[in-house]
């Protein structure tokens, strides 16, 4: 660079940060220099914390300096020199993405061996179930939503009310007459499809914002009628003893029938665990089988196409009521299984599992993972459920931010955080690129710049 | 030489926009293994017959029947209008009623294929997988509705083979097999007209509805879609309705035009005839028929 060219990026730079400087300065005044304190006397008194306030904006001017002399020319640079080096970086891309998937079908299957190798018995519990199952279990919820919104373009804030159904119809079925899990999973599943369709048949004329706002009110239909329909649902308080899934009528407890004293083994809440995680395991690859299948054949290549141009759909014989019904009932139906499983699992469900923040979270996952990749869901799912898990195990930080400090509190700012972030990174989600269903010579990427999001 | 039978009869076909007549009173025939073009100056109506003929409108008035196979189907036109049908279908021949149909059984059933004035591909999926899609319904039939393709019985896989067979075909006649894996929404400006021509053949169609093919082409590339139009009239049992600009386009190739102006038919005969029209030039250059000669004069015709 000349020294002219380095002397003007000089200047832009600190007028940037001077810029930063001020908005920083004018925003932290109120919010940070100054702070209301009772004293003894219990009146209030205004503090004012001047080295904070600085010390806070020497970091913006910081990272303001950071950005506009290091990271933007280093970025122009690798830009400059993308061209070349993109041939070999999408070689490797590929062999990565094609060995990706069996290495990690095979990582999550070994898992529980894993962790009861690694972390012992004791541990193991932790790991298997607030991590695996409840990772799977959004894995499983972000699959379905995948097909109708990332397949089909089709909005759905409202999906949360299938896992309820879900859940529900296994807790009651069960409870009032006693079928098993693995009976009642595929009517639970039939169930969540059936009130798909139902839900479909009005709002799939609507379409885009009005599609949404009206699935996002459906949710709360479905939660406001547990809630209120107090003879059946029991309300707010929810349905407890819900028989638990039973190993071929084994039941794991510790009673001399049950699954440890049957196999000799002593009593420990592990063993369901395993059982659940295996269940719930093969049922999110189930998912992710029938999405691969469904891609393929026409109805697939239909969904997507919807999501391109429902127009062109149209002139070409598809029938796109039919269409967007069998995305709406599929995916609805994948979240029944799950909230079946989820209801078996639990034993207890209430109408406090299934509100908006559910359907926001698997909307989030879905969006992140990449819309319509089960690759980039799955590491959606692993990154912000297991990472909501792993702020629990942060304790160390009370000993830094005092006592009172709970950082699962703090879960939503983190989320939100790090979804601008990999917005401002990757703005169509961590696997930006689409996988063509069918080639004639060489199976070539999209890119995710040409895909379409949908409108409805 | 004996006219070729009708395949698309259009009788007093209205359309009305509120307080807009966009096209009113229209009567029109297209014949089988005929190129007719229909063409007008701009806001004309043009693109709303197409709509109306393909169902994407709901005509306000007329009656819009197409035949497939035998001739003599014409003679149910009258009872099938009567009884309030949509279709009638015999071993030997079918007739539709368009006015009648949704947009998708017009293509599905009735076998009538457009293409749009601003191009609608799926530009996020490949041009092969584009030419799919065109075949949905009856790979939707071969895989069992889904039901047996997932589990992989069935005939499914067959019929997916002859499906890529055809959309191979396609390919090689309008030049596009080497980008076949590509998508469809990186391909050039030309060879997207020519993927949209494509994709709606492949739903096996008698009659094919093309909105300005040429818009936006160059001369070569202008020419070589002069050739593959000309191909499908002749070489695939496809009727073919045309709007189109471009009249070296339009006086080349077509059997027939039909000029539409303010949404009325003002004249329909060979393209030698509605060259020759007082009425079709006046139109043209926006003057009334008695200033013909003297706007000609002006314009060095
Ligand atoms: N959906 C609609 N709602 C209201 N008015 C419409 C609609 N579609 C078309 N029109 C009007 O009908 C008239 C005919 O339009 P049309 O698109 O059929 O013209 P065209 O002959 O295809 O013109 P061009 O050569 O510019 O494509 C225009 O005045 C247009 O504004
Ligand atoms: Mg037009």
């Amino acid at each position: 660079m000349s020294p002219a060219g380095a002397s003007a990026t000089a200047r832009q730079a600190a007028k940037d940060a001077a810029i930063w400087a001020a908005i920083a300065f004018g925003v932290f005044i109120p919010l940070i220099g100054l702070q209301a304190v009772q004293d003894i006397r219990g009146e209030l008194r205004l503090e004012t914390r001047w080295p904070l306030l600085f010390s806070l904006v020497a970091v913006v001017v910081g990272i303001s300096l950071l950005n506009s002399l290091v990271l933007a020319p280093w970025h122009e640079r690798r830009a400059r020199r993308a061209p070349r080096r993109n041939a070999t970086a999408e070689r490797l891309r590929i062999a990565f993405g094609r060995g990706f998937v069996p290495v990690a079908i095979a990582f999550v299957i070994a898992f529980p061996m894993l962790s009861l190798w690694l972390v012992g018995f004791q541990g193991s519990i932790k790991w298997i179930d607030n991590f695996g199952i409840q990772i799977l279990i959004y894995v499983m919820l972000g699959f379905g939503l995948n097909i109708v919104v990332g397949l089909a373009g089709l909005l759905d804030l409202g999906y949360v009310a299938f896992y309820a159904v879900g859940a529900y119809s296994y807790a009651l079925l069960a409870k009032e007459f006693g079928f098993s899990f693995f009976t009642l999973l595929p009517l639970a599943g039939m169930l969540a499809a059936l009130w798909g369709i139902i839900l479909g048949f009005p709002v799939l004329r609507l379409r885009g914002d009005y599609l949404a706002i009206v699935t996002l009110a459906f949710g709360e239909i479905i939660r406001l009628v547990l809630i209120n329909w107090v003879p059946v649902t029991n309300g707010y308080a929810g349905i407890s003893g819900i028989p638990r899934p039973t190993f071929f009528g084994i039941p794991f407890n510790a009673s001399d029938t049950g699954f440890a004293a049957t196999f000799g083994l002593e009593f420990s809440p592990l063993y369901r665990g395993i059982f659940l995680y295996y269940i719930i395991l093969a049922l999110a690859l189930l998912t992710a089988f029938v999405t691969v299948r469904l891609r393929r054949l026409p109805i697939g290549r239909a969904w997507e196409a919807l999501r391109e141009d429902e127009i062109a759909c149209r002139s070409l014989g598809i029938d796109t009521t039919a269409t967007k019904l069998t995305a709406f009932a599929i995916g609805a139906m994948f979240g029944g299984f799950a909230g079946s499983f989820f209801a078996a699992r639990q034993g207890f469900i209430s109408p406090e599992s299934f509100t908006f923040m559910e359907s926001a979270t698997i909307l989030a996952i879905v969006v992140l993972g990449g819309m319509g990749s089960q690759v980039g869901v799955a590491i959606a799912a692993v990154a912000m459920i297991g990472g909501t898990e792993l702020l629990r195990e942060l304790d160390f930080l009370k000993s830094v931010f005092g006592r009172e400090f709970d950082p699962t509190q703090y879960r939503m700012l983190l989320f939100g955080f790090a979804m601008v972030l990999i917005m401002i990174w990757k703005p169509r989600g961590l696997i930006s690129t689409r996988d063509p269903s069918v080639f004639l010579k060489e199976r070539k990427a999209v890119s995710g710049k040409l895909v379409k999001e949908g409108h409805g | 030489m004996k006219a070729a039978p009708a395949l698309l009869e259009v009788e007093h076909l209205t359309m009305r926009f509120g307080g807009l007549v966009a096209v009113n009173d229209l009567g029109f025939t297209a014949r089988r293994g005929e190129i007719t073009a229909l063409i007008g100056p701009n806001g004309a109506g043009k693109t709303t017959v197409f709509n109306c003929i393909t169902g994407f409108y709901k005509p306000t008035e007329g009656r819009i029947a197409v035949v497939h196979g035998e001739a003599r189907m014409w003679d149910e036109l009258e009872p099938l209008t009567r009884r309030g049908d949509r279709k009638v279908v015999h071993s030997t021949g079918a007739l539709f009623l368009l006015e009648r149909m949704p947009d998708y059984l017009v293509s599905r059933q009735a076998k009538v294929a457009r293409t749009f004035q601003n191009i609608r591909l799926f530009s996020g999926m490949t041009v092969l997988e584009n030419l799919l899609v065109a075949q949905h319904a009856p790979l939707m039939r071969a895989s069992g509705f889904s039901l047996f393709g997932i589990l992989g019985l069935g005939g499914y896989a067959r019929a997916e083979r002859a499906a890529l067979e055809k959309a191979r075909h396609w390919l090689d006649l309008t030049g596009l097999i080497d980008r076949a894996d590509e998508p469809a929404g990186a391909l050039p400006y030309g060879a997207q007209r020519r993927l949209e021509i494509a994709r709606s053949m492949c739903t096996d169609p008698v009659l094919l509805c093309l909105d300005e093919p040429a818009a936006g082409l160059n001369p070569r590339e202008s020419a070589a879609l002069n050739e593959l139009i000309l191909s499908i009239r002749d070489r695939h049992d496809t009727s073919v309705l045309l709007i189109e600009h471009d009249m070296s386009v339009v006086m080349e190739i077509s059997d027939h035009v039909i000029v539409l102006d303010y949404g009325v038919k003002i004249a329909d005969g060979s393209p030698v005839a509605v060259r020759n029209d007082q009425k079709v030039i006046a139109a043209y250059l926006g003057v009334a028929d008695d200033e013909v000669e003297a706007a000609e004069a002006e314009v060095g015709l």
